[in-house]
């Protein structure tokens, strides 16, 4: 049984707001056509279960457009997100006046393949979950008519490292138009991932842009109590820590499919993600159990590549010691077999 | 008896002359292979000292899962590529795609010295970093 029963309750919510063309995915446009003028993306975890709400939101056009996300395991469901958790989530840190807001509105702005784990459509986008090293779903996303960026290798791999579960989301242009799909229209999408630990992939979000492109991003955590954060020096800063506002949670609960938020005794972090694209070289590791996040969660360090814990058993200076006496005597054992014998007639 | 030895003799060295032969021609064909990886889009070594006037046979082996170009050529051959449009090139060895996880062979003779890059054009890479220098002296 896994320990859904002793994980503190936890909610973690990550939407990432564009000034621009900040997007929450690895963005992969085959011909340009397709402009994305935001991806906002949501990930909650509750009872071990990490909830991962994205959207895409797109300004039309008459290609293909196709994004792939790192996600922390394999989603037990994939269906349409609710309609205004995004948005809530992002007033809740940003209220804006209503008089003001239609004057502030921004731009919206073979080696063997992968295996392919699910696959469903949700209005105009068709959703692969795949499993595979970044080599393997570098090439499936190719096969599949994705343009990989030149980064897009490197970041697989930074990825795939950790875990090999991916979701590419295509979205058909021509199949907006057919479904009546207004341009600038965002479609969420609702994962559910059982996990041990919430995450939250940053570093994806330079994909496909130079070093110095500024990466700006807001991330949201609701938890039961105040969460352990792996914060960097620099690039992303904890704006607001405090208790969930109980109209937030009303709201968030009453969008579809969002009845998994506790009613109450929720912690609301902010975090802001302002860095450029060259600096954006790691995730949000967080923790629950109030123990130290990961480094290898958060992308600083390589699996395997951190000091074991010290162990309760013989220390490694006793272990040396006793190696170097038992190769000691058998060195003398051996020369004295080696007198012996030329001393015999 | 003497018959079969003269028939021997011209045997052994009509052998030797086409063993000799061959050793001349293998000298002959043979071209130093300089090895390039390309990973991460870029190119490993990302420096090479070459000579003119000889031949070199570069074997670039694409570890990536996507397809990448080695162009070779000075500065404006570069600049005639960043802004080209060929999708794909094969027929000139100085400018080969290699697909997605495959290595590709092609054999160059630099005929003078001078500074030139080895690069990838596809949309996006050259701006990536994706070059290298070749000395030719």
């Amino acid at each position: 049984m896994r320990r859904l029963l002793i994980v503190p309750l936890v909610l973690v919510l990550l939407v990432c707001s564009a000034g621009g063309a900040l997007a929450c995915a690895g963005v992969f446009s085959p011909n340009g056509n397709v402009n994305l003028l935001r991806t906002t993306t949501l990930a909650g975890y509750a009872d071990g279960v990490e909830h991962y709400v994205t959207s895409f939101t797109f300004a039309g056009g008459g290609a293909e457009f196709g994004s792939v996300i790192p996600l922390p395991g394999v989603p037990e469901s994939v269906e349409r997100g609710g309609d205004w958790t995004l948005q809530r989530l992002n007033r809740e840190v940003n209220p804006v006046p209503e008089f003001a807001a239609a004057a502030n509105v921004r731009t919206l702005a073979r080696t063997d393949s992968a295996e392919v784990l699910l696959e469903t459509t949700i209005d105009a986008l068709d959703i692969t979950i795949l499993r595979g090293g970044g080599d393997e779903v570098g090439r499936w996303a190719k096969d599949n008519g994705f343009l990989l960026s030149p980064d897009a290798p490197e970041v697989l791999d930074f990825y795939a490292e950790r875990s090999p579960i991916f979701m590419a989301a295509r979205f058909d242009a021509a199949a907006a138009r057919d479904r009546g799909q207004a341009i600038g229209e965002g479609t969420p999408i609702h994962l559910a991932i059982p996990t041990d630990n919430p995450w939250v992939p940053l570093r994806i979000l330079g994909l496909g842009k130079q070093a110095v492109e500024r990466i700006e991003a807001d991330v949201f955590l609701l938890t039961e109590r105040k969460p352990e954060l792996l914060l960097p020096d620099r690039g992303l800063v904890l704006e607001r820590s405090e208790q969930g506002s109980a109209s937030l949670i009303a709201d968030l609960r009453a969008d579809k499919g969002m009845s998994w938020i506790p009613e109450s005794g929720m912690w609301l972090s902010y975090l802001r993600v302002d860095s450029t694209a060259g600096d954006l070289t790691y995730d949000l590791a967080v923790d629950v159990k109030g123990e130290e996040p990961s480094r290898v969660d958060a992308g600083l360090a390589r699996i395997g590549s951190l000091p074991a814990a010290p162990s309760a058993g013989i220390p490694l200076w006793a272990l040396t010691a006793v190696a170097l006496l038992v190769a000691a005597a058998g060195v003398a054992a051996g020369r004295g077999w080696s007198l012996r014998r030329a001393a015999q007639p | 008896m003497l018959l079969s030895r003269n028939r021997l003799s011209v045997v052994l060295a009509l052998a030797g002359l086409v063993l000799v032969a061959a050793a001349l021609r293998a000298a002959a064909g043979t071209v130093p292979v300089q090895p390039v990886e390309i990973k991460y889009s870029r190119f490993e070594p990302n420096f090479l000292r070459l000579e003119a006037g000889k031949a070199v046979t570069f074997e670039i082996t694409n570890t990536d899962p996507i397809d990448h170009e080695f162009i070779l050529g000075d500065r404006q051959v570069q600049e005639r590529h960043e802004t080209g449009t060929e999708p794909h090139h094969g027929e000139i060895p100085t400018e080969v795609t290699v697909p997605a996880g495959q290595t590709v062979r092609t054999t160059v003779t630099f005929d003078r010295p001078g500074r030139l890059l080895m690069a990838c054009h596809l949309p996006g890479h050259y701006a990536y970093g994706m070059k290298a220098q070749v000395v030719v002296r």
